[in-house]
């Protein structure tokens, strides 16, 4: 039995150890180098001394900028800040819709389901699309506050923050919904009945039982929408002002503008750490649940 | 039967009419006769023509399409094989860390996949000489990387709901282990092996930032040229290839359902 185990095991575990878990390792190092002229544009770590001795070149340069210039700092919290946004707006839009699917008829419930989940199959980049088709200066949004005479010259929507919140909830919101419904859906209605009987009125019963019951799937659809959004490059640069220099943006700008390699590698660095915290905490508090 | 009460009502259809209202725009304006992507002035089908004239994006498309076959197959390999372990070996040696590494590129930002990735292959290359360049291949096997992670969850969920006693009258009746998974075990997990293909051959054709990193000179997928073009411009044509897209999305969500393949399993 053991052998047969291995050879389930194996495949998944050398290809993840090499192509997943080795990379991290890679960029962890190529951090600690310096930036250099050439393919690939860094200088070895690994160097070699007149007499063939091997020493390690360790530059703590880049990690050094990161935590000098206010420039990174800002980048960081401004991420943070925005992903913990995005992810309350998506909880607020998308709890009550798990709700409703879970209180909706049975039958419908599949069909439900499957609107919220059916964007999420689309083009991604095609929804942003539609978004800046809706916000652009002389767009859908525009052309009808001008046609109703709400206002008399385009509002600017598009590169905005609000058009990158828009985005980012709109794109992540399906995340939300899911792991909401599931833990939901689980949940025994006879408490429900119960409180009703002993006389509590539905919002209380809502913010007694319902609410500290799904919480584990409140805080999996925070995380699910959080974590990602964190490092997100696409919609802040598409919808989003230049004023937004998010995390995800600015490695992006370090790796493919200015080609500084060991830069863009500490930011990879220094974002992991950030996450890997709030995941450490959930995976603490689920371990206890 | 139950009815919906109006306080749920109102934001579940708020939140359709959000979720919605930019793609239905899309689909309207797909069909406009004018080149301004927001006035309609009349029905015409000319950027369905436009689009498929578009050669760029049409070899994108394909190449997209590709990798996403090869990728997607990859992936329900790994995953297969990852999830059925995760499930049903409850304990081995480092179960947790291969629990954690499968679980990371769920949420992993993807700015962080890419560039460790690209640094992977950069490094495989002057050391081995493998691969030679990027392109098509470093894409197909970083998108079978993290659609490996997605397979494994259907598989998982999949493998919740299923029936043990199966198995066990299998081997009471005699059959060895490997034919117990590949008469009764596998034609069980078939709809979750098929959802999660499906689910890794969606993701594949829509990643837009790990390829950039992993991909190299002359392999642009559709997304790479999709984001290229929209940075220069909203064209009607892209509204035509969101439209085709949700109809072949929305097709084959409906025979997944028809199926029972149930999308609300996904992560």
């Amino acid at each position: 039995m053991n052998r047969a185990r291995w050879l389930v095991l194996a495949l998944p575990v050398v290809w993840m150890a090499l192509f997943f878990a080795a990379p991290f390792a890679i960029v962890f190092s190529i951090g600690f180098t310096e930036s250099a002229e050439g393919i690939p544009p860094y200088a070895p770590l690994l160097r070699w001394r007149e007499d063939g001795s091997p020493y390690l070149q360790l530059n703590l340069e880049n990690f050094r900028l990161l935590f000098d210039d206010p420039f990174y700092i800002e980048a960081y919290l401004r991420s943070l800040r925005v992903a913990a946004i995005s992810a309350a707006l998506c909880l607020l839009i998308g709890y009550p819709m798990a709700l409703a699917i879970v209180r909706a008829p049975a039958r419908w419930r599949a069909a439900l389901l499957m609107l919220v989940v059916l964007p999420f199959w689309t083009s991604f980049l095609l929804r942003v699309t539609a978004w800046i088709g809706l916000l652009q200066d002389r767009g859908w949004i525009n052309s009808a506050l001008l046609a109703l005479g709400v206002v008399e010259a385009p509002v600017a929507l598009l590169y905005t923050d609000l058009a990158m919140y828009l985005g980012i909830t709109y794109c992540y919101l399906p995340f939300m919904v899911l792991p909401i419904y599931a833990t939901l859906s689980k949940l025994d209605d006879s408490l429900l009945e119960a409180a009703a009987d002993l006389g509590a009125r539905p919002v209380r019963a809502f913010l007694s039982i319902t609410l500290p019951l799904s919480l584990p799937g409140i805080i999996a659809g925070f995380l699910l929408v959080f974590i990602p959004a964190v490092g997100e490059f696409v919609i802040p640069e598409l919808l989003g002002g230049p004023g937004a220099q998010l995390i995800g943006r600015v490695l992006w700008t370090e790796f493919f503008q200015n080609r500084d390699w060991p830069l863009a590698s500490a930011l990879a660095v220094v974002l992991l750490i950030a996450l890997v915290v709030p995941i450490g905490l959930f995976q603490a508090r689920a371990a206890r649940a | 039967m139950r009815r919906l009460k109006l306080r749920l009502l109102v934001p579940l259809g708020l939140g359709f009419a959000f979720l919605y209202l930019p793609i239905l725009l899309m689909v309207a304006f797909s069909f406009n006769d004018s080149r301004m992507v927001t006035e309609f002035t009349g029905f015409s089908l000319r950027w369905y023509g436009a689009l498929f004239a578009n050669e760029a994006l049409m070899q994108a498309l394909f190449l997209s399409l590709r990798i996403a076959a090869i990728s997607a197959t990859m992936a329900t390999i790994l995953g297969t094989l990852a999830g059925f372990a995760l499930f049903r070996f409850a304990r081995f040696r480092g179960r947790a860390l291969f629990g954690a590494i499968m679980a990371a590129p769920l949420v992993m930002p993807e700015v962080i996949t890419g560039l460790s990735l690209l640094l992977l292959f950069v490094g495989l290359e002057s050391a081995f000489g493998f691969p030679a360049g990027r392109g098509a291949d470093t894409v197909a096997i970083a998108h079978a990387t993290f659609g490996a992670a997605y397979v494994a969850v259907v598989i998982q969920a999949r493998l919740a709901d299923f029936d043990l006693s199966l198995e066990e009258a299998a081997m009471d009746l005699g059959a060895r282990p490997w034919k117990v998974f590949c008469v009764i075990t596998l034609p069980l997990i078939a709809p979750g092996v098929v959802a999660g293909w499906l689910l890794a051959f969606t993701l594949s054709l829509d990643d837009l930032v790990i390829a950039s990193f992993v991909s190299g000179p002359g392999a642009s997928t559709l997304p790479m040229v999709i984001f290229s073009a929209v940075r220069l411009g909203l064209t009607p044509e892209l509204y035509a290839l969101a439209t085709l897209l949700l109809v072949a999305v929305a097709l084959a969500l409906l025979v997944a359902l028809r199926f029972g393949l149930a999308p609300g399993r996904a992560p």
